[in-house]
């Protein structure tokens, strides 16, 4: 009897009391991160006096609003593309370039650096860059006679948000990345030599399939870290480049869309699309790491 | 060959990097016509609205950092502890602010918590303000969780506890006197990357209608030339000084464990 109750109590005791101590975390992220983003994915789908509609949805296919979509996904593609390749550069040639040692560690840090540094002093940052009289484009003019304006290219306009928004792209991508390299065994690469492989076989048959899964989650992520980045848009273009994240910011200050509950529609469109992307970046994180431990 | 390429790469990737910050350098000095000075600098700091905003914008990061230290540590403790099989889905909810942009969270917050709803935190300037810690500590959960969750992988939590409660201790002594101090470089790097991320916020700032440095910079940046630039500068310094403490404190771990 004793023993019967002995087996059975601890369990009913030690319960309560173990939930009770991630109580104030599950308490705070349901206020504010769970309930704030239900209220948006519910608002999407609901009239404004609470009934249930599709309209609200529907009215995201207009073509004002399909157009911001589709220039925020463009320059989201863009920067995660070229941040890929271009990181991908540069960390491969510190790993395997036969670079000095030295340049890597300086080179992460600086990588962590300017992953963080977008933003507002970002935009100002390319703006006496590459403005109309930044220190880029006044040499191209003067000293070269390329005149970037005649050329075509504008600060505020769908290049100049991706080559500034690639200023933390790269970086991220290093960040990521570089673990991976690291993670090529040696083993493999003098297995495939002694099968009589070449360089480029062995990039092409073994290094590059391993990393692949690497490459495309970094690219998901990298994708929804220039499609959900409002501030620097914001400060680089004022309200002159209609894309998701501008028009979603004008229209929480001051309904320029003329229905409240649109707003919330545009808002779950980005989680949709975030949502994806990181979705699709830990289901090939996940099958990387089997490989690349 | 190959060593060619490679610092061509390296080279294209330091210019590109370096180029806007010789940029914004450059054009925060040249103020005055025709020669180098520090006015616009100058003119940032003596602006009464730079400190305020900037002021402002420190207090918010603390009172973030005490917060998120006090929600974190003792979670990320009690999961490593006592609820080992829920590691994975915390760590899951701890990303989340990753996923869900920051402009929708504060969205969701001004449609939650406005003047007509139960829980009015905007109806109120003090209320505003804990809402917008609320949201900072959201926005930096993944760093700091992900930090501590390393710090406490290094100490062995359950031998430490024990000895600790056989020694008599309680949940609160544990927590503040044994593993605080030996996850405390963890914790730092945690608390200087919130610091870095609050001082340069801007959305969440702006659209609850604080004056927080994130949104004056933007102000500024619209209507002047030189100072934006000056800014930039500064917020970078900032960036960077909060960063190199982590390295620095990370440092200090290293070669501390020799020595005690």
């Amino acid at each position: 009897m004793s023993s019967a109750h002995t087996g059975a109590s601890p369990p009913a005791r030690r319960l309560p009391l173990h939930w009770l101590g991630i109580l104030p975390f599950a308490a705070f992220v349901t206020l504010f991160l769970i309930l704030p983003t239900m209220k948006i994915v519910v608002g999407a789908f609901q009239t404004p006096d609470g009934s249930f509609t599709l309209d609200n949805i529907q009215g995201l296919f207009t073509p004002s609003i399909l157009a911001a979509y589709w220039i925020s996904i463009k320059i989201s593609i863009a920067s995660a593309l070229l941040g890929c390749l271009i990181g991908f550069a540069v960390s491969s040639a510190v790993v395997f370039g036969g670079l000095p040692k030295w340049i890597r560690g300086p080179l992460l840090t600086f990588s962590g650096v300017a992953s963080n540094f977008a933003g507002v002093p970002l935009a100002f940052a390319f703006l006496a860059t590459l403005g109309p009289v930044g220190i880029l484009s006044v040499f191209l003019r003067s000293e070269l006679g390329v005149d970037l304006r005649a050329l075509g290219f504008n600060l505020l306009s769908f290049w100049g948000l991706t080559v500034t928004y690639l200023f933390f792209q790269i970086p991220l991508m290093i960040l990521i990345i570089t673990p991976a390299l690291d993670g090529l065994k040696r083993e493999w690469r003098e297995a495939a030599e002694i099968l009589g492989a070449t360089g480029l076989q062995y990039w092409r048959m073994v290094a590059f399939p391993i990393l692949l899964p690497s490459i495309l989650g970094t690219l998901a992520l990298l994708f929804a870290n220039a499609f959900g980045a409002v501030a620097t848009a914001i400060a680089l273009t004022g309200s002159s480049l209609s894309i998701v994240p501008i028009l979603l910011f004008a229209q929480i200050r001051g309904d320029v869309l003329g229905n409240p509950h649109l707003g919330y529609a545009l808002a779950f469109g980005m989680i949709v699309v975030t949502g994806l992307a990181n979705a699709i970046y830990i289901w090939l994180r996940a099958r990387s790491e089997r490989w690349l431990k | 060959m190959r060593k060619i390429w490679a610092w061509g790469a390296l080279l294209f990737g330091i210019l590109y990097f370096t180029l806007p910050l010789v940029g914004m350098t450059n054009f925060s000095l040249k103020m005055r016509r025709g020669e180098y000075s520090f006015d616009a600098y100058a003119k940032v700091f003596g602006d009464p609205r730079f400190q305020e905003t900037f002021t402002y914008s420190v207090a918010q990061a603390l009172f973030t950092i005490v917060f998120g230290i006090l929600l974190v540590v003792p979670t990320a403790y009690w999961v490593r502890l006592k609820l080992p099989r829920l590691r994975p889905y915390i760590e899951f909810v701890t990303l989340l602010p990753l996923v869900i942009p920051a402009i929708v969270i504060v969205f969701g917050y001004i449609r939650l918590y406005n003047t007509s709803s139960w829980l009015p935190l905007t109806g109120s300037a003090f209320g505003t303000d804990i809402l917008l810690m609320f949201g900072y500590a959201t926005l930096a959960l993944p760093y700091m969780y992900r930090a501590v969750d390393t710090g406490l992988r290094t100490i062995d939590v359950a031998t430490l506890t024990e000895a600790a409660q056989s020694l008599g201790a309680g949940w609160a002594t544990i927590l503040a006197r044994i593993i605080l101090p030996n996850a405390l470089v963890a914790v730092l790097s945690g608390a200087f990357l919130t610091f870095a991320i609050v001082i340069g916020e801007f959305t969440m700032a702006a659209l609850l209608n604080k004056p927080a440095f994130g949104p004056y910079m933007q102000l500024l940046g619209a209507n002047r030339a030189y100072e934006p630039a000056a800014l930039a500068v500064i917020a970078f310094g900032i960036t960077w000084g909060c960063l190199g403490l982590i390295q620095l404190v990370s440092r200090f771990q290293k070669s501390a464990p020799p020595k005690a």
